[in-house]
């Protein structure tokens, strides 16, 4: 059996064994399910409630709403894949079973590609639920949408995504007790200038250039344009360019990071305590 | 050049340890205001060779050294000196190769508890590349060969007994069919009917499969009936090395009767046997 075959199926043993852990707990998946939807609703809602608020006349409801619904959406895709990802090391510290997995015969890579190829399924899954939702609850048109250009966006963001990802899942590998925690930190700080529910240009002007280096932006304004706008595919490619910069840059250094981390865990014992 | 590192790799030798040491505590790095830590030395300059198709025993306290030689063979370690090899690869430079030839057995049954023994086995064969109808079907028949009973196969793990997830461990452990195990006090909470199963079937695996087994225990009786060999660590240090019936041969007579093999232990560890967490 040729290596890479043997390392493919070992890869698949983190979809299959992710997956049983969903069915396992399918009643906590309802209710993070809801709880999604729920919170995406209430998101929208302030759209419906915008005019009524601020007194204003001349808003666009069904512009607001659909503008807030898109950042909910995407916000809710890309922070599902970071979440998977990032819980690779402490999902395992949280079982104790992250020797018997580090031992095993694969590499990073491929452990990654496992790991990384059910969060994008899961998150998808998660995504389409909400989208469905969404749009039947505030009767919104998708019509002009261009979904296939959206769908390019989201794959493209989530190879930006999984390289960040990768990145953080070094801290719980690190701090065995307070890395997962810290995951939060990067998730938050992206969440505040990638203008998943406003747009960059109402942020500090010493803050709109972090906007520029988070992948959340660019799949944002370019979903915006596809679903909002009903931009063509090829007018996305500002948008996709560089997330698949970024991602080709940060996926390689997320690895060799995490290949570090994992020395230096091994060379100090960190890997034994269970945080 | 020392002849270690030029000689060709003994076919007959399953693992070759030759000055091993691992300190902890120091990592060379702190935050400013942190504590300073000592170094503390868990494995002191160890040299053994275990034989191919060896049932070699590791006893000693806690706190000995035992699991961090363990994890030291098992690529979960990074030793700070001297090396350790594997059928001849090296556990640093060919980690990925030793990988491949070996499985362990810790103390702690480390599962997903939700799933059950079955799913956990899936996921154990399918990292070492096992095919589903294979991983499925050797799973079933070693968690049976052990004593469990089909009902409790799709239970979650969390639901069994101590003694039951344990035997899931070794079961996940046999099922890559590995030719060197590492069993780091497998028995440990056992009751003793399954402490003789298993240890029947660790015999049964290395005279069917070649394998060869480390075994680290507590349990004097068990590595006196398994064991061909013996080594008794002490703060990190290889203190004795032999058969267990030699080294009760060398041991002095006690009050006109012949040693066991627990007697060697404590007068070679001295009385505190509890000394530290490992």
């Amino acid at each position: 059996m040729s290596t890479l075959v043997r390392e493919l199926k070992a890869s698949y043993a983190f979809i299959e064994r992710n997956y049983y852990i969903v069915k396992r707990y399918w009643a906590w998946e309802l209710v993070w399910l809801v709880y999604t939807v729920a919170n995406s609703l209430s998101i929208s809602f302030i759209g419906v409630g915008a005019g009524q608020v601020s007194g204003g006349t001349g808003i666009d409801t069904s512009y607001l709403v659909l503008y807030l619904a898109i950042g909910t959406i995407v916000w809710r895709y890309l922070s599902v894949i970071f979440y998977w990802v990032t819980d690779v090391v402490g999902m395992e510290r949280w079982e104790g079973t992250i020797e018997y997995t580090l031992m095993a015969p694969i590499t990073r890579l491929m452990h990654m590609l496992g790991q990384t190829a059910f969060a994008v399924l899961y998150s998808l899954v998660h995504t389409a639920v909400v989208l469905a939702v969404t749009v039947l609850f505030f009767d919104i048109s998708l019509q002009n949408a261009n979904l296939l250009g959206f769908l390019m966006l989201l794959i493209a963001g989530s190879l930006s995504f999984i390289g960040i990802s990768v990145f953080g899942a070094i801290l719980p590998l690190l701090f065995p007790e307070r890395g997962a925690q810290m995951t939060h930190l990067i998730i938050a700080g992206m969440l505040l200038v990638s203008g998943v529910y406003y747009p960059v240009t109402v942020l500090p002007g010493w803050l709109q250039p972090f906007a520029y280096l988070s992948p959340a932006t660019y799949v944002l304004d370019g979903a915006r344009e596809t679903l909002l706008n009903g931009a063509d595919t090829t007018s996305l490619w500002p948008f996709i360019w560089p997330l698949l910069l970024m991602g080709g840059v940060a996926i390689p250094a997320g690895l060799w990071a995490f290949r570090e981390a994992e020395r230096y865990a091994k060379r100090t014992g960190k890997l034994h305590r269970n945080g | 050049m020392p002849a270690h590192t030029c000689a060709l790799p003994d076919p007959d030798v399953a693992v070759r340890i030759h000055q091993a040491l691992k300190t902890f505590g120091d990592s060379g790095w702190r935050w400013p205001s942190g504590p300073r830590t000592a170094a503390k030395v868990a494995v002191d300059h160890v040299s053994l060779n275990i034989q191919r198709g060896e049932i070699f025993g590791v006893l000693g306290p806690n706190g000995s050294g035992k699991s961090t030689l363990i994890r030291l063979i098992s690529t979960l370690l990074l030793p700070d000196g001297g090396d350790v090899q594997v059928f001849g690869h090296d556990v640093v430079r060919e980690a990925r190769r030793v990988q491949t030839l070996i499985n362990r057995v810790s103390v702690e049954a480390s599962f997903f508890k939700k799933l059950s023994p079955l799913e956990n086995l899936m996921y154990g064969a399918r990292l070492y590349g096992l095919g589903a109808p294979e991983a499925r079907d050797g799973a079933r028949r070693i968690l049976i060969r052990l004593g469990l009973e089909p009902a409790v196969l799709e239970q979650p793990m969390e639901e069994m007994s101590r003694g039951m997830q344990q035997k899931v461990a070794i079961a996940r452990a046999f099922l890559s069919s590995p030719i060197l195990l590492l069993l780091d006090e497998p028995t440990t909470g056992l009751d003793p009917r399954s402490k003789r199963e298993v240890q029947t079937f660790v015999r049964e695996l290395r005279d069917t499969h070649d394998a060869t087994v480390l075994l680290t225990t507590h349990d004097m009786v068990e590595a006196e009936a398994l064991c061909d060999r013996v080594a008794i660590i002490h703060g990190g240090r290889i203190v004795a090395l032999d058969t267990p019936e030699a080294l009760k041969a060398a041991a002095p007579r006690l009050n006109g009767h012949s040693p066991t093999l627990e007697d060697v232990f404590l007068s070679l560890t001295g009385a505190q046997l509890v000394e530290f967490v490992d």
